[in-house]
């Protein structure tokens, strides 16, 4: 049976490449960090809880003091790029496509033919195992169909990953704090203040309150992943899936959505609203953001009435 | 009722206002909150390492990068480019309302950065943006122009956010994915990532709406 190990040993050799071809320049601050990121992948299950968090709080001591630098791996120049362009059109497309396609194709079958009773995949974690799967034959018939230099997909993998840095690894550290405030109880006592404040049993307020307080919490932190833990906690599993029976899934992705309405909203968000706003000369360094109000607001509506019908009614 | 571990929340928000790195933060806020529920710190430290670990699914993603960046070595950002350019000769707004159906079609197929302000808005969408303004309405004072150009920027941006979650291998879907399973619900992210696409349609349809009205706008304001 594949299971996520073996996705994890895929991830786990990526990084620990990425990690080498870092050392080789002598970044030693990226290569420690994906370094210790391999490490977490290749043997994580089979180290304790303490050596994980040690590994944690090593990765975050080298991104803290600025560890991290940007890579220049060789590539092709622009021109080349160009040329290149015209002469394969549109086809350059396809490789990207064979990973999405691969996945969903590939969970329909598994979950509507027989396929699923061969029990190849571990329970629930078809979809991104046939992610996986859809990476290695999208780069295996890209290097097929362009005969780039072998190490050329490590080194252009490379060049995306150092110019993300230490926030590849943000979303899984704030799934982590999630799951720290759960263990800590900031839910209950959060549910129990919200439950003192909404009138009781409203269900549509209490729906209103969450998507109100990912979009709010998103503007001040100007992060809609940081707030997803907190609101999570605090009203989405505690209030509207476990007290009313909500259904998880819609109120998980959408209240996530009513958090990206706030995203357009806040100065805060400073790469989407305030950089550009400077890339393009505007005067007003909030004219993006007050080109979006009216699309967000009423977004944000929308999103309160689509957890509420999909959650709670349908 | 012992209320402290609601400290963590409030050093999540201060740190991020303050600027400090954010993974910094969020490890602090961890610590605090463990601590102050009453558990001590080694005990924090190995939840932290356990949750961290439980979660690496999150990561997995970045495997993607090396099939991209091989793909942007042979073009893919110019070719992106070439159908962005053959939307030209268009209005302003049926321009930005196609750039808005191609971000969020991309994007729903996990190429989200194929868009974005340097690559895309700055060189590309927003000059022919104002250009195609120019040309329907005459010239355009300073202001309007701001205008075009920011709309530009924030079509960008709501087209990759109400794109992006359809793809269920993105962080923001995993992200929830984790966050749930942590509390006892396990879900797939596919079950997630089809709940995105009712706000997509939503987003598409009032966005495309307000383009379409604003190049009227600029219409009404020239006469």
């Amino acid at each position: 049976m594949i299971t996520y190990e073996w996705l994890y040993a895929l991830a786990g050799a990526a990084f620990a490449l990425w990690a080498l071809l870092s050392l080789r320049e002598r970044r030693w601050g990226n290569a420690a960090f994906w370094g210790l990121l391999a490490l977490s992948f290749l043997l994580g299950s089979h180290v304790s809880d303490l050596v994980n968090g040690l590994l944690v709080l090593a990765m975050v001591a080298i991104a803290g003091v600025g560890g991290l630098t940007r890579s220049d791996p060789p590539t092709t120049t622009p021109e080349e790029r160009q040329m290149l362009s015209t002469r394969l059109g549109n086809r350059l497309f396809l490789p990207a496509l064979v990973v999405p396609l691969t996945a969903v194709a590939g969970t329909l079958l598994y979950n509507y033919t027989p396929l699923g009773e061969s029990g190849l995949f571990e329970a629930r974690r078809e979809t991104l195992i046939l992610f996986g799967i859809g990476v290695v034959v999208a780069l295996a018939a890209a290097m097929v169909w362009l005969r780039p230099p072998l190490l050329a997909p490590a080194e252009e993998g490379r060049r995306l990953l150092d110019s993300i840095g230490w926030a590849a690894i943000l979303p899984q550290m704030l799934a982590a704090l999630g799951a720290v405030f759960a263990l800590a109880g900031v839910g209950e006592i959060i549910g129990g203040l919200a439950g003192g404040i909404i009138p009781g049993g409203s269900i549509f307020l209490t729906v209103v309150v969450f998507a109100l307080g990912m979009a709010l919490f998103t503007m001040i932190m100007g992060n809609a992943f940081a707030a997803f833990p907190v609101m999570a906690a605090a009203i989405g599993i505690p209030l509207l899936v476990e007290d009313y029976g909500g259904n998880p899934a819609v109120i998980g992705a959408v209240g996530m959505l009513a958090g990206f309405c706030g995203t357009l909203l806040t100065p805060m968000a400073a790469n989407f609203n305030i950089v550009p706003a400077a890339l393009l000369e505007l005067k007003d360094q909030n004219g993006v953001i007050r080109q979006q109000i009216g699309t967000a607001v009423p977004l944000l509506v929308c999103n309160i009435l689509i957890i509420y019908a999909g959650a709670f009614l349908l | 009722m012992n209320y402290s571990p609601l400290l963590g929340i409030g050093i999540v928000v201060i740190g991020f206002a303050l600027r400090f790195n954010p993974l910094l933060v969020v490890v602090t806020a961890a610590l605090a909150t463990g601590v102050l529920a009453g558990l001590d710190l080694v005990a924090v430290i190995e939840a932290l390492g356990k949750a961290f670990n439980d979660n690496r699914y999150i990561s997995v993603t970045w495997i993607i990068l090396p099939v991209i960046g091989l793909l942007e070595r042979y073009g893919l950002q110019q070719r992106a480019r070439a159908v962005i350019e053959g939307m030209r000769g268009a209005t302003m707004g049926k321009l930005l309302v196609a750039y808005l159906a191609f971000r969020q079609l991309t994007s729903a197929l996990g190429m989200k950065d194929i868009g974005g302000h340097p690559q895309a808005v700055r060189p590309l969408v927003a000059p022919m943006a104002e250009a195609a303004a120019v040309k329907t309405h005459g010239d355009l004072p300073e202001d309007a122009r701001d205008e075009v150009k920011a709309m530009a920027a924030a079509t960008d941006n709501i087209g990759l956010f109400f794109g992006e979650d359809i793809f269920f291998a993105i962080a923001s879907i995993l992200l929830i994915q984790g966050v749930f399973e942590s509390a006892g619900y396990p879900l797939t992210p596919l079950q997630l990532s089809v709940w995105a696409i009712p706000t997509a349609i939503c987003a598409f349809l009032i966005h495309g709406a307000r383009i379409l009205a604003f190049d009227r706008r600029l219409g009404r304001a020239r006469k």
